[in-house]
């Protein structure tokens, strides 16, 4: 260890790896991993939320997964919740899609109206 | 690297690795694999969680779900259910865990809950193997600040500050300590980490060295470079394989990574520590004796002064503390005294860790503010006695300490309050006993062990312990007489005042509380030979209730040592001057008719 920065560099990259395990408060991103999901491809949309989010170092989101969510017809279903704000629900997601949303709804605080499950029913 | 959606944290501290924690983490590997999730989730060995009782004990991040008692056929539906499926498996849940219908995470359960954990913060959250893990919870953090920022002064004035106090038992100043051995006198100085647990029941030093090993060597570095030594030791059961093998991989580690040896964070400082196994000797745990034993002489202690502080290995100057305290060091040179002082309470500040034992529903380590109440820690903490039975004392201290009845139960627990009563915070062992509990049998099993580990070579510890065991062994065996309770305070107060060191010293203190709290007990003893609680054997009276006896000869069939004579469908009768008391008849008898009295 040469100096404090670079135990600090160190640091940086390793906090990614336990944050995980951390208590923490904000937005709450739940993938719906029933059988229903996972076989509509939940599982790699929930892996690009969650790379996505690394990437971004978004350290006050946490990603969940739950049960079915009841649309099986829609899925993979992803579910935003954020203090204050209303429930949003995302369907027919796909990996990009997943990404587009953690870029736009979650960093910017936009959300992405053609993906939710309003306007697919429409 | 690799990013991971789940952690699944499985403890790999003493007590669930004796539970066979291993194999479950082998079978979540496998399972993974099978259904390739290994990219997606990731298995963590960690320290211990310290709700012992619970074990073998996984946790899954980042739902905190606290799954407790788990066994290799459940890693499957684990894998199937909630990695896979995201629900969670709630038969599986901490019983706390699930309650009406709502899951609780695992710092939502009472027992985390009103913990504070500093000496702990890792233990259970980091995998103790990977020095990055450590470094990310801001590890040796505090040793880069220390050597770039401070001089060496500033760093024990912060100790001082704090006013950190010796978690090995005496809660000697630890302030104080550091400066005298700066001050001391000698071009070569040396660090030592008192890792000789040998208190009965605890271990919290034990689960800080696998659960979190960095710390302890952070801290041993910050003092290295605060009284101005370059070589450390690490004094620790060879009893203790895992923390051993974990403490050495930490060590490797840290030289690697280039935190041991020439040179730290780019500055002169250089600092290296080694590894010293005991063999199990108690009084190793008394600095003079641990000393000489490193030194390779017999584990003995002699007298002070001189101190380690001025003369201690290898007649140098020498800074000894014990493992929970150094686990402290980092964190107060990180935060400040100021933040350290704002815990616990203003002569004992900081946390205290416990290792809650006996009959207490949630045995394991826990971690809490000093100041906190005896009640607290056994009924909202330890989740009370099991059974429904009554609370009678609380044993603190271990062989060193006392009991405390329940008139003391609202007692904040710090250095001074628990001395005052005559226990001690000693180690931290703190065995909760019920009703059945006889505190004259306590007494002696804690002399037992005393005499067993005692050095041999101060006469009133040799001596006079043995002496004051057989008396202990006459009265629990009914032969006591009126003068002997006379006869062991005498005893107790002449070795307290004449012992060499701190554990001769201290060991009639077991006898001392009993007697001063349950005097009633040992004349009941004496006096009637009988034993309140029910639990002196040669104390005891197996008879048979003739009201109630059927004759079915199931007693006599059960007696290993034909005690019990009676026809069939006639009363029987127990020949007390065969009867070796067993309780067989007892367990056997369909109609309670067999009597204790």
């Amino acid at each position: 260890m040469k100096s404090l920065e670079e135990l600090k560099k160190i640091r940086e990259e390793a906090i990614k790896n336990v944050d995980l395990r951390q208590e923490r408060e904000g937005t709450r991103i739940v993938v719906g991993m029933a059988t229903c999901g996972i076989s509509a491809g939940a599982r790699p949309v929930l892996m690009a939320m969650v790379e996505e989010a690394n990437k971004r170092n978004l350290t006050d989101v946490k990603i969940n997964q739950t049960g079915c969510i009841g649309m099986c017809s829609l899925e993979p279903i992803v579910e935003i919740y954020r203090p204050g704000e209303e429930k949003v629900t995302y369907v027919n997601m796909t990996p990009e899609k997943a990404r587009k949303v953690i870029a736009e709804h979650i960093v910017n605080g936009k959300i992405v109206d053609e993906y939710t499950v309003g306007s697919v029913q429409k | 690297m690799n990013i991971y959606r789940s952690h699944v944290l499985i403890c790999g501290g003493t007590g669930c690795a004796s539970s066979r924690s291993d194999k479950i983490e082998e079978k979540f590997n496998e399972v993974l694999l099978d259904k390739e999730l290994d990219k997606e989730i990731q298995v963590i060995r960690t320290g211990c969680f310290g709700l012992c009782e619970a074990g073998p004990i996984v946790i899954v991040y980042p739902e905190g779900a606290f799954y407790s008692h788990i066994k290799i056929e459940d890693v499957p539906e684990i894998v199937e259910e909630h990695l896979l499926k995201g629900r969670i498996v709630k038969s599986k849940l901490f019983k706390e865990s699930f309650d009406n219908e709502k899951i609780k995470s695992v710092n939502e359960v009472d027992f985390y809950k009103k913990q504070k954990r500093l000496a702990l913060k890792n233990c259970g959250v980091i995998n103790p193997e990977d020095i990055t893990e450590y470094i990310a919870m801001d590890g040796y953090l505090a040793l880069g600040k220390a050597l770039t920022e401070m001089t060496p002064q500033d760093v024990i004035e912060v100790i001082k500050d704090s006013g950190l106090r010796g978690r090995g038992g005496g809660g000697f100043s630890s302030g104080l300590k550091w400066q005298f051995t700066a001050n001391a006198e000698g071009d070569e100085k040396y660090i030592l980490c008192n890792a000789d647990e040998g208190d009965p029941g605890a271990f919290m030093d034990r689960s800080i060295l696998e659960g979190d090993p960095h710390a302890v060597i952070e801290a041993m570095a910050l003092a290295g470079y605060a009284i101005g030594a370059k070589q450390g030791y690490v004094y620790v059961r060879a009893e203790y394989p895992i923390a051993v093998d974990r403490l050495q991989i930490a060590i490797d580690q840290a030289r690697s990574k280039g935190l041991l040896g020439k040179n730290i964070f780019g500055t002169d400082f250089e600092f290296d520590m080694e590894i010293r196994l005991g063999a199990g000797a108690f009084v190793c745990g008394e600095e003079t004796a641990l000393i000489a034993s490193i030194e390779g002489e017999r584990g003995m202690p002699r007298p002070k002064p001189p101190f380690p502080a001025n003369k201690g290995l290898w007649g140098k100057p020498t800074l000894i503390n014990n493992v929970e305290t150094y686990a402290n060091v980092p964190l107060i040179i990180l935060k400040g005294a100021e933040w350290f002082r704002s815990i616990g309470t203003e002569k004992s500040p900081g946390t205290k860790v416990f290792a809650l034992g006996g009959k207490i529903n949630n045995t394991g380590l826990v971690e809490i503010p000093m100041g906190t109440s005896l009640k607290e820690v056994i009924y909202d903490i330890g989740g009370g006695i099991p059974e429904g039975k009554a609370f009678k004392a609380v044993q603190t201290g271990g062989p060193s300490g006392g009991c405390l009845t329940s008139d003391f139960i609202d007692t904040p627990i710090d250095f001074d309050s628990l001395t005052a009563l005559g226990s001690m915070m000693g180690s931290g062992g703190m065995i909760v006993m019920d009703e059945d509990n006889c505190m004259v049998d306590i007494a002696r099993f804690f002399l037992d062990f005393t005499v067993e580990e005692s050095c041999g070579k101060c006469p009133p510890c040799r001596i006079g312990t043995k002496r004051m065991l057989e008396i202990l062994e006459k009265i629990t065996e009914g032969n006591g007489e009126p003068e002997d309770l006379d006869r062991l305070e005498r005893l107790a107060e002449n070795i307290k005042t004449s012992a060499l060191c701190g554990l001769g010293q201290t060991a009639p203190n077991p006898v001392l509380s009993t007697l001063k709290y349950f005097r009633d007990e040992y004349e009941a003893h004496v006096h009637e030979k009988r034993c309140p609680a029910g639990a002196c054997k040669s104390l005891l009276a197996y008879t048979i209730d003739e009201e109630k006896c059927k004759g079915c000869t199931l007693c006599a069939k059960a007696c290993p040592v034909d005690a019990i004579e009676g026809e069939r469908k006639e009363n029987h009768i127990i020949h007390q001057d065969k009867c070796i008391k067993c309780g067989a008849c007892l367990d056997k008898c369909p109609f309670g008719a067999v009597l204790l009295a």
